[in-house]
């Protein structure tokens, strides 16, 4: 029988957000994947170089919803090194401690993710309702739930009190607990090691040939974690290991997930121990940045993120690239697939803990022959061309914006 | 180690006798963190005009026209406004707070918009009236 071509997604009840999988199946075997990335593009990029620094990082806060504060420090660190800023001590540990509780969140939310694309709905209950307890802290500290706004330019935007540590501490006895449970429920049970082992298979090497970053490289056994191998804000002064796992499939993922987890915790209680005492911020808010570029790399829950950032002299920035940890992962998604069956595509996408709004930036797609490059108007008239020999008549519908 | 089928039952059953873990909302109010975020508040006789709010805003959410002689009105998109509080942190006269007022939701856009009118012309200046979750909104610098 001739290979058959399925595409998953871009609307696909499997996928949380709009990617397109076109996957050539052999029977049920998959034999070829190809990906078609920016049905979600926002044009993040663009509007900040269109905005004042300030407005910029709430801007940027919202390019991911669970790694908001990743983004929001990562950009503000390139920006602070561009500019040469000096951050105080005190808001460098403020930082650490908010990322640290976000990678607690998104880490269990994962978990959870993972459970229901495998069908293991209690799992994915219990561990949202645990993650609703950081939730609620990082609520206390910041304010909101989502996008906590920590940051600012130069600093820390809001303290952390006394009362803030004592509920942390309070907190944390009961994630250790629960993620030991988790541990546990994850070395034991047998229906999850059967349907999670020698799926989405990427071995060391092809981790390292295909670029995997953050977990996904952790579960192939790569050593590669940005907070010791690139320490910034207050990972030099932290201990932590960096937990690995060989298992090199979604099972390894899973273990290395939860395995940083209970590093996390053991970080959090450095944090909120060693507090330095002084300001958290500039006396003054800064606006004007002077010249200069800079790349900052964050270890984001999901794998590295990296940003590069120009200034200009002025409170704008000339360029901003965002490059999410989803994307770099990518690549390593099409060789994990590749082999396998084609009821693992959802469990084997979601075991890179994927963000596709997140990676959705500007792509310019290189063609052999022809125009590759279209505006606006171009692809307003190919698509009233496209539907009129459907048809079906556009020509009325007005396009937005204008 | 025993490898077998249905590690989590003991949990289930464990939590079969236990109280739900969610809440009653919105039978039951929802319990607010003191510095949340909510429905930004004008305070007109406060505002000296220096449109430092607008220019800091991300999404053009707030509008401050001049009305007369140090007199300005406010204009807010709710629809636009992201929640982040930014021009509370920046008005240098606490003309601007964030309110704990959530339940927002509209059918339309414009009643998503909210109107601040500048103080009477006439009247003598008087004391502003005291916010009410001033005490607890924005530890930050630019408070």
């Amino acid at each position: 029988m001739a290979n058959v071509t399925i595409p998953v997604g871009p609307q696909h009840p499997a996928l949380k957000e709009p990617e397109c999988f076109k996957v050539t199946l052999d029977g049920e075997k998959i034999v070829g994947v190809e990906i078609r990335l920016g049905y979600n593009h926002r044009g993040i990029e663009k509007a900040c170089e269109e905005r004042t620094i300030v407005q910029s990082q709430y801007i940027l806060e919202r390019v991911c919803g669970i790694c908001s504060h990743s983004h929001s420090t990562c950009f503000l660190m390139a920006v602070e090194e561009a500019g040469k800023i000096e951050v105080p001590r005190r808001a460098l540990w403020i930082r650490t401690l908010i990322g640290e509780l976000e990678r607690i969140h998104s880490h269990l939310l994962w978990l959870g993710v993972a459970g229901h694309e495998l069908g293991f709905d209690t799992l994915l209950m219990y561990t949202w309702r645990d993650r609703e307890l950081v939730m609620d802290l990082l609520a206390l500290i910041s304010g909101n739930r989502v996008n906590y706004n920590m940051n600012v330019l130069g600093g820390a935007r809001r303290d952390i009190t006394d009362a803030h540590r004592a509920e942390i501490r309070k907190a944390l006895p009961v994630f250790r607990e629960r993620t030991a449970y988790y541990a546990r429920v994850a070395q034991e049970e047998s229906t999850l090691i059967a349907r999670l082992s020698g799926v989405g298979r990427l071995t060391k090497e092809e981790a390292i040939f295909y670029n995997a970053n953050g977990p996904t490289a952790r579960g192939s056994g790569v050593d590669r974690d940005t907070r010791r191998d690139d320490p910034y804000l207050a990972f030099p002064e932290l201990e932590f290991e960096v937990v690995l796992d060989d298992h090199s499939d979604v099972y390894g993922r899973t273990l290395v997930r939860i395995g940083e987890l209970m590093q996390t915790y053991d970080l959090i209680e450095q944090i909120i121990d060693g507090l330095p005492e002084g300001p958290i911020g500039p006396a003054r808010a800064i606006r004007r940045v002077a010249a200069g570029e800079a790349v900052s790399r964050y270890e984001a829950p999901r794998g590295e993120d990296i940003h590069y950032v120009c200034t200009n002299g002025t409170d704008k920035v000339e360029r901003v690239k965002v490059r999410a940890p989803t994307l770099g992962n990518l690549p390593a998604v099409v060789r994990m697939l590749e082999g396998g069956f084609l009821a693992d595509v959802p469990i084997v996408v979601a075991a890179i803990d994927p963000c596709f709004s997140c990676t959705d930036r500007g792509i310019r797609v290189a063609r052999s022959q022809g125009q590759d490059v279209w505006d606006a108007d171009a692809l307003r008239a190919y698509a009233i061309e496209f539907y009129r020999k459907r048809g079906l008549d556009l020509t009325r519908v007005k396009a937005p914006g204008r | 180690m025993s490898h077998h089928p249905g590690r989590m039952v003991g949990e289930l059953l464990r939590h079969s006798v236990r109280q739900p873990a969610t809440i009653r909302y919105p039978a039951v109010k929802a319990d607010l963190p003191d510095k949340f975020r909510g429905r930004i508040q004008f305070i007109a006789e406060r505002c000296i005009g220096c449109r430092m709010c607008m220019r800091d805003c991300p999404s053009n959410a707030i509008h401050i026209t001049k009305e007369g002689d140090k007199r300005f009105s406010c204009r807010i998109y709710l629809d636009r406004c992201i929640y982040c509080a930014q021009c509370v942190d920046t008005c240098p006269k606490d003309a601007l707070y964030a309110t704990m007022d959530f339940e927002l939701a509209a059918f339309t856009h414009d009643a998503l918009q909210r109107d601040y009118d500048a103080p009477p012309a006439t009247a003598e200046p008087e004391a502003p009236p005291a916010p009410e979750t001033k005490d607890s909104e924005g530890t930050g610098p630019g408070a």
